[in-house]
Order: structure tokens, then C-alpha cells, then sequence
């Protein structure tokens, strides 16, 4: 059985002249140990997809469809219910470290009250394991700097102490939203080894969202690509990288630098991402698809058309894979 | 009443930043506030309660300092609103016309509130510019010492000020104008400190132009905004402060007369069962005080709209 | 933090010896001095009058006197117009009536306002917000000289609940009315600022990482978001506490509580600027004394300030 099964999420939020459609139709799964990259441009709906599951939507946001974890319905659960599944089976990191902790209390408190409340632990046995936890993240001197305010650590120090308080309680999956965004290259990587690493050591799955294609070639098993709200293309990291099935995965890929080849300028996706408080009919890359055809003014279906691999486009794949070779 | 001096410092960020797209912020303030049905209805109200301040002395039948010898003692029974005598809102403990009392209280509010918003504004704004343009040593002298009169209780200073000097007008309007500044002066410096390095005032620098000439011709128009929210959000408290003081009768003398002097009539002679004494003149008070303050808000809304 | 305290001192003790000289000086400037009113006076009785109050001393004398003798014995000298009393006097007997109800005021402004912010901002958009809402900006065109009438005109000549004035420490009844009357609009203001900064807290990354950790929703808003939400009204007490005591003026003249508002209104009517100084000068060292705790208050919320 899958540890995270989302079907048919959608995420709505109204605000006062429209109502945008973040996300829509999304069905997913997350097997336990496993990690699942998902990959998509600012707005895609990425992020909101990761906070409905988690119950943080914004107050105007509203989900519907179906999220179970471990078989047990987490959508829309009430507050009680949301509220013990998060930290003890589900937790979450996020892209700014800076702010995602709180500053007015000292980090002590804010790792040991975690334990406090779901494990039912003294004080002093949670600040203990706290300690023991934010050695396991490799911060030197832990037993030392426990008793420090946020604004103390450098920004890789921080994010350390965020996946410390996120994986207190030993969650079965952990949602990380652009874990290494706001941070220096030479510290992502250091966080994105620590991450693999702990991955390995607490037998957890991984939800890592990013629109870093090679932090996902990095350390995902499968991968998810989102435009306009919906999935476009999801399967195992290696194929979908060598024979990327729709036109929207085969622009991002051919939009990362690579040192191994010279060959001349960076392609880039012309036009701009849809509005989403306006969907439109067909499918939403269709303005800016160079495979366009009659068809795209209906949404292409997600289907299978390998084994494991998903798509949703209607382009001939050998014409896709022509593509690739022919396109400047 | 206050004015949040987060929001303040908020709009003062926004309407330093370099605009976007060449597009004059008025002209999207504009539409927004003319959206604003708070704002409008604020609006309208100013406008008539105005209206009411320059033109009521016509209409008024009585005049202001003429006793009606035929309500004269009872005013209890004789003096309330009336269409037939002329008497429009009533008349006072004395038999004074009511109306041309409050029209006159009117004038005389708007007056101290408009003049010592003005004052302040003005202070403020010079002094906070010239702090933050010429900087340094200056800066830190000049912020210090607003700093320090900070803690100077000035309501007391006011009242002090006004019985030593005698309570003339002009002591009332520089009195109230300069009470309020010290807040101007901070906000208008930081702002000046974010456009003091934007290339405008660096090219006009590189020419030659004088300090002086700079602060009033590039950083004073650029803090057109703040200072227009600002000066809108202190009428009302200017005006606070006058009736607070006339209510004291510390402030405006007979035969004179402001809101803050009527209501204080108006509240002393409420047991004798003359409460139109007190309900026309706390009228006008409020609705002006609404009015100022539903327009400085949505002004200031327009300026620096955000989900709040 | 004793570092931080005593630089802050260094600023206060300053101010304060401005203030002092300022208002002596100012005393000096007024038309005529002291002595010269409405009475005339001989000018022999004028002069031991001068003699008296070391009026014919040289300046840098009276104000050294004056300075050495409020900062020393605390004695803020004899009144002009009343010679059998002393400003001490006069200050000492208003000065517990004022407080009391000041001190409750004060409370009533900030917990009632906080806890009305907090709610709104927790229901906003709720019947309970809009109400709250709709009360703060109501409350904002109703001043301590507003609310006083009509505070009297409906508990005491309408419904005769309460008494129209006076004062009794053992009788809270006669409390009622100073209180609401003087903490309404600044309640009003504690709650609009508190709603605004609630809901920005609320909105903040590490409001949603606590929600994220599993924190049940009253622990996310007293535990987490209450204390840097109070942030802004905190800054804001200092001006509060300015604006009470002056109110007390009102409410004293209003309510006929024999605070010291009535000593100053008195003196000021009676051109006694020994007492008016005395009462300015208190309320100056009040107030930096309260901008200092507020200050530290401050330091204590937020960790990110260095002392």
C-alpha cells in the first residue's frame, strides 16, 4: 500500500475579483522510503499542493478530492486529527529558514515542545533529544548552541535545525518545499547530502519540491512535472530524463546550463505561464507548445504509455522525440 | 485616536521605491480611492460640514454674540430647535442662537486643526528631510533631540505656554502645530535616507545644485505622499487637541467659541434637560473626525494598497 | 542589559534637566512674572514677595536652587498663589486619586484591548470582528471629554446607577465612570493595532511552521504569535500612558476626583506657576521613567535587539 496517496486534489482560492485554480485534478502517491521530486515554475501550483496535504493552506484556500496517509483520510480532517498526523507522521521544511523559525523563542523551546506535546516527554528530556537530534543534522557543538535564538545561526545552520525540529518525532514522510532555495550553493549541496543521508538512516519517504532539475536528478527515484496546476509528465527519474514525453519537460530540461557540451545559447520557454485565474479550456501549455495541434483546444488526459510512465499530451511521441534532436 | 506608524512607515517604503513601469502611483491611487465608498462618504462629509462652516453664517437668522431676551432664563422650555424663532438648533444657557454659535465653533475648529496640521507638517517635513539629506553628525544631533522632546509631556507645556503668554490664537495654532511634528520628522527621514542614493538626486548632486535647493526641489515632492496621509490623519487630532483644551476652558475665548468649548457648555448644562446643547456641536465633532479619518485611511490605502 | 539601562539613563537624566530649566526659563519669559495678575499689588509687598521666593536672586541661581531642590530633597518649592502651601502638598494630595484610577485605566486599555484584537483577528471576518472593528474606529471620535458627559448622561441622569462625581477609595462605584471614560478611545486603539499585527504575525512563515509541528491552535496563537504580535503595541504604550495622564486633566475637572489635573487646572487659572511647573515637571520624569521600562519591556519580546 502507498504511504501518501492523493487523488483527484484540487485547491481553490478566492480572493476578491477571481478565483484561482492552483491546483487541479492531482493524483499521486508516494511509496514508503521512496522519493518523489516534483518539479514545476513558480505558480505551478507545486507548493499549494504540499500545504493541502499538510492542512496549511491560507484561509481563503479551499481543497477537495482525497489524501490519504497511511490509509487514513488526512484532507480537510479536523483539527485534532490533522494536528496528530502532523510532526509524528507527516512533516515539513520549508524554502526560507530565516523565517521559518520563530525568532522570538530560543531553540530549545522550539525543538522540545514538539516532543512535549506528542510524545508526552519532561522538559528535560525533550531538550535532551532535541540535542541528540541537531547532532544527528551534524551542528557542531549542539549541546551548546540549543540554548541560541534562530537569528544566531547562519542560514545553512538554520535550515539544519529546521529538518532537526521536522524530524523529531521520526515521520514517515517529509515534505520538503524547496529545502536549498534560499541557500548558498556550496550549502545546498551540503544540505541536500544530509538530507539523502538522514532519508537512508530513518527509513522515511521523501516529498522534495523544487524547480531545480538537478537536485531532482540528484536524489529522486520518480519524478512529478507540474504546469498550470495539473501534472503533465510523472515517472522514474532516469527515463524521464533521457526521453522526456511532453513538450513542457523537454523545455525545461534543455533550459539547464550543462558544462559537458558547448552547444551555443540556453534554450528558453517562450511566453509566460497561464493566468490560473482564468484556466483556460484546453491545455495550458498549449500558447506556448511548439507541438501544438487541433486537439490541444480539449485537456489532454493523464495516461500511461510505457510501463510506470505518465503523460498528458496529445504530440505523437515520435514526433517529440524528433523534436529533441531537430529543435535550435 | 492614533496613526499607526507601522502603516505610516509602510507607505513611506512604498512610495520611496522607484516607480514601476514609469506609471505615476496617482494615477492607480486615484482609481482606488474614488472605489473607496469609506473614503467617499468621508469625502462628502468634509465637503458639507465645509459648506456648512463658510456659508451657515448666512443662513443663520440670529447672530452669534446677540442674547434672545424672549428664551432668557427659559431655556429649558423656550429655547429648544425650532424653524419658527429662528433658532435652528436651539439656543444656549444664555439665549445665544445656537446655530451661529456652532457654525462659528466650526469655522474656528477647522481653522486650528487645518492651520496646526499645516505647521506641523511643515516642520516635520523640513526638519526630517534636512536630517536625513545632510546626514551625519547633523543627523544624529537633530534625531537625538527629537528623541528627547519626545518625552516632554506638551500637553502641560501647551497649557503652561498659554496662560503665561495669554491665550491668543496665534499661541493656540503654533502651540497645537508644534506639538506634533517630532513623528513627522522621523518618517520623513527615513524616507529621505532611501531616496538620498537614487539616481536623481545623485545626477542633480553631480551638478552642482545646492543642498538646499535639492531637499525643496527633489526630496520634498517625492514625499508628496506620506505628507498628504499624514497631514490628512493629523486634522483630527489637531483638532482634538484644541477641544481638549477648550474644553478646559483653557483654550478659545468668549466671544469666540470652538466644538471643544461648545461641548464643554453643552456637557455642563445637560442636567437642566438642554441636551441639544450638547448633541449639535458633539454632532459636528464627530462626523469631522470621522470624516478626516475615513479619507487620511483611505488615502492612505490607495497609496499602499495591501490585503489588511 | 545593565549596560543597556544605564545608557538609556544617560539619555533620560538629561532630558529631564531640560525640562526643568526649560519651564523655569519659560517662567521668566512670561509678561511681568509671576507676581503681576489681576491684583495689583504695592510695590513693597511685591518686592519682599520677590525676596521671599528668591525672585531677585540672580537667574543662574534661582534655577540652580530650583534644580538642586527638586532633584535633592524632591521639593518642588511654595506655591505663588496659596503662600501656607507647598507644591509638594498639592501634588501629594491628588496624586493617589490619580493613580488609582490611572493604574486601572491603563490595565483596562491594554488587557481589554489586546484580548479584543486578538479575537478579531483569530475570527476575522466573524460577527466578532466586525464588532470589534466596528467599536475601535467608533471609539476613536470618542475622546475622554466625549465619553464623560455621556457617560453621566446616561448612568447617572437616566438610569441613576452611578454617581455623577466624587471620589471614595472605599467605594468603587465611584471609579466606574473615570475609567471607562478615560481607557475607551485608547482601548479602542490597543485593539485596532493589535488586530493588524495579529493578523500579520498570523500570516508570518513561522506561524505555518508551527502549525506545521502539530501545535493545537491555542498554542499557536498565545505561545507563538501573541508575543511578537505585541511588538507594536508596546511602542505604542508610551504615548498611551502620556495621553492618560493628560486626559486625567479632564477627568478630574469632569468627575470632580481632586486628582492632580485639578491642581493644574487650578493652578492654571490662577496663574500659580510654581504648581503648574511642579505638575509638568512630574509628569515629564513619569513619563521617561515609564518610556524606560517600555524600552526595556521591549528588549525583553524581541531577542534580536542588543542590549
Amino acid at each position: 500500500m502507498a504511504l501518501l496517496d492523493i487523488r483527484d486534489l484540487s485547491v481553490r482560492f478566492h480572493t476578491h475579483d477571481a478565483e484561482v485554480h492552483a491546483v487541479s485534478d492531482v493524483s499521486l502517491t508516494v511509496q514508503p522510503g521512496e522519493t518523489l521530486g516534483i518539479v514545476g515554475e513558480s505558480g505551478s501550483g507545486k507548493s499549494q499542493l504540499a500545504f493541502a496535504v499538510m492542512g496549511l493552506l491560507a484561509r481563503n484556500g479551499q481543497a477537495s478530492g482525497s489524501v490519504r496517509l497511511d490509509g487514513q483520510e488526512i484532507l480537510n480532517a479536523p483539527p485534532k486529527v490533522i494536528n496528530r498526523v502532523r510532526a509524528e507522521k507527516v512533516a515539513m521544511i520549508f524554502q526560507d529558514p530565516m523565517t521559518s523559525l520563530n525568532p522570538y523563542m530560543r531553540v530549545s523551546d522550539q525543538m522540545a515542545e514538539v516532543l512535549v506535546l506528542h510524545k508526552g516527554l519532561s522538559k528535560r528530556a525533550a531538550v535532551a533529544e532535541s540535542v541528540r537530534m541537531l547532532e544527528a543534522v551534524r551542528i557542531p557543538d549542539a549541546k551548546g548552541r540549543v540554548r541560541l535564538y534562530p537569528h544566531e545561526f547562519s542560514g545553512g545552520m538554520r535550515q539544519r535545525v529546521m529538518i532537526a525540529m521536522a524530524l523529531l518525532c521520526r515521520p514517515k514522510l517529509l515534505i520538503a518545499d524547496e529545502p536549498t532555495t534560499a541557500l548558498d550553493v556550496t550549502v545546498q549541496a551540503q544540505i541536500m547530502t544530509l538530507l539523502s543521508d538522514l532519508q537512508r538512516d530513518f527509513g522515511m519517504a521523501m516529498m522534495l519540491i523544487t524547480h531545480d532539475l538537478g537536485v531532482v536528478a540528484g536524489s529522486c527515484s520518480r519524478v512529478a512535472v507540474m504546469y498550470g496546476g495539473r501534472i503533465r509528465e510523472l515517472g522514474p527519474v532516469g527515463p524521464l530524463f533521457a526521453d522526456p514525453a511532453h513538450p513542457y519537460t523537454q523545455g525545461l530540461l534543455s533550459a539547464i546550463p550543462r558544462i559537458d557540451t558547448d552547444e551555443g545559447e540556453l534554450a528558453v520557454i517562450p511566453g509566460q505561464p497561464p493566468d490560473m485565474s482564468r484556466p483556460p479550456q484546453g491545455c495550458a501549455f498549449g500558447p506556448r507548445c511548439a507541438y501544438r495541434r487541433g486537439d490541444c483546444d480539449h485537456r489532454p488526459p493523464l495516461a500511461s504509455f510505457a510501463p510506470d510512465r505518465w503523460r498528458a499530451c496529445f504530440a505523437p511521441l515520435a514526433e517529440l522525440r524528433a523534436g529533441t534532436e531537430t529543435r535550435p | 485616536m492614533v496613526i499607526e506608524h507601522d502603516k505610516m512607515r509602510s507607505l513611506a517604503a512604498r512610495m520611496a521605491q522607484p516607480e514601476v513601469r514609469g506609471r505615476s502611483p496617482w494615477a492607480d491611487a486615484r482609481r482606488r480611492f474614488l472605489r473607496n465608498k469609506a473614503a467617499m462618504a468621508g469625502l462628502v462629509i468634509l465637503l458639507l460640514v465645509a459648506l456648512f462652516a463658510i456659508f451657515g453664517g448666512q443662513i443663520a437668522i440670529w447672530s452669534n454674540e446677540e442674547l434672545d431676551f424672549s428664551v432668557m432664563g427659559q431655556v429649558a422650555t423656550m429655547g429648544h430647535p425650532s424653524l419658527e424663532n429662528g433658532h435652528y438648533f436651539g439656543t444656549d444657557d444664555l439665549g445665544r442662537d445656537l446655530f451661529a454659535r456652532t457654525v462659528q465653533g466650526t469655522q474656528i475648529s477647522l481653522l486650528v486643526g487645518i492651520v496646526g496640521a499645516g505647521i506641523a507638517v511643515i516642520v516635520g517635513t523640513l526638519y526630517g528631510a534636512v536630517a536625513g539629506y545632510v546626514g551625519g553628525r547633523t543627523d544624529q544631533v537633530m534625531m537625538r533631540t527629537v528623541d528627547i522632546l519626545m518625552s516632554i509631556p506638551y500637553m502641560f507645556v501647551l497649557i503652561l505656554l498659554l496662560v503665561m503668554f495669554g491665550r491668543s490664537m496665534t499661541m493656540l495654532f503654533l502651540g497645537i502645530g508644534l506639538i506634533s511634528w517630532l513623528d513627522m520628522a522621523r518618517i520623513v527621514r527615513g524616507q529621505t535616507l532611501s531616496l538620498k542614493n537614487r539616481e536623481f538626486i545623485e545626477a542633480a548632486r553631480a551638478t552642482g545644485v545646492s543642498t538646499w535647493r535639492i531637499i525643496i526641489r527633489h526630496i520634498v515632492p517625492n514625499l508628496l505622499g506620506v505628507v498628504a496621509v499624514y497631514a490628512t490623519l493629523l486634522v483630527p487630532l489637531m483638532i482634538l487637541t484644541e477641544s481638549f483644551i477648550s474644553f478646559l476652558g483653557l483654550g478659545v475665548q468668549e466671544p469666540l467659541t470652538s466644538w471643544g468649548a461648545l461641548i464643554s457648555e453643552g456637557a455642563g448644562t445637560m442636567s437642566y434637560g438642554t441636551l441639544w446643547q450638547l448633541a449639535f456641536p458633539l454632532f459636528f465633532f464627530v462626523i469631522t473626525l470621522f470624516g478626516f479619518f475615513f479619507v487620511g485611511d483611505g488615502l492612505r490605502d490607495a497609496l499602499d494598497p495591501k490585503e489588511r | 542589559m545593565f549596560a543597556f539601562i544605564l545608557r538609556r539613563l544617560a539619555i533620560a537624566v538629561p532630558t529631564l534637566l531640560l525640562l526643568i530649566v526649560l519651564s523655569f526659563v519659560l517662567m521668566h519669559l512670561a509678561p511681568g512674572g509671576p507676581f503681576t495678575q489681576e491684583r495689583a499689588l504695592p510695590p513693597q509687598v511685591l518686592a519682599n514677595l520677590n525676596a521671599k521666593y528668591g525672585l531677585d536672586d540672580p537667574l543662574w541661581r534661582q534655577i540652580w536652587n530650583y534644580v538642586y531642590g527638586i532633584l535633592v530633597h524632591f521639593d518642588f518649592g511654595p506655591s505663588f498663589v496659596y503662600p501656607d502651601r507647598t507644591v509638594n502638598q498639592l501634588i501629594a494630595d491628588g496624586f493617589p486619586v490619580t493613580l488609582t484610577y490611572g493604574t486601572l485605566s491603563f490595565l483596562a486599555a491594554v488587557l481589554v484591548g489586546v484580548t479584543l484584537g486578538t479575537l478579531a483577528a483569530i475570527r476575522q471576518n466573524g460577527w466578532l470582528d466586525y464588532l470589534a472593528v466596528g467599536i475601535s474606529i467608533g471609539a476613536q471620535v470618542l475622546p475622554n471629554f466625549v465619553m464623560a458627559p455621556l457617560l453621566v448622561l446616561a448612568l447617572t441622569l437616566w438610569l441613576g446607577w452611578l454617581p455623577g462625581g466624587g471620589w471614595s477609595f472605599s467605594d468603587p462605584s465611584f471609579w466606574i465612570m473615570p475609567v471607562i471614560a478615560l481607557s475607551t478611545s485608547y482601548m479602542a486603539s490597543i485593539a485596532r493595532i493589535t488586530r493588524s499585527s495579529m493578523l500579520e504575525v498570523l500570516g508570518s512563515n513561522h506561524i505555518r511552521t508551527a502549525r506545521a509541528k502539530g501545535m493545537p491552535e491555542r498554542r499557536v496563537i498565545l505561545r507563538h504569535a501573541l508575543r511578537p504580535a505585541m511588538l507594536p503595541v508596546v511602542s505604542y504604550l508610551g504615548p498611551v500612558f502620556v495621553s492618560m495622564i493628560t486626559g486625567s486633566v479632564v477627568i478630574d475637572i469632569y468627575f470632580s476626583t481632586g486628582g492632580i489635573g485639578k491642581a493644574f487646572v487650578d493652578s492654571a487659572l490662577n496663574r500659580d506657576y510654581a504648581v503648574m511647573m511642579g505638575v509638568t515637571i512630574l509628569v515629564g520624569a513619569l513619563t521617561i521613567l515609564f518610556n524606560l521600562v517600555v524600552d526595556i519591556l521591549y528588549a525583553w519580546i524581541d531577542p534580536k535587539i542588543r542590549y
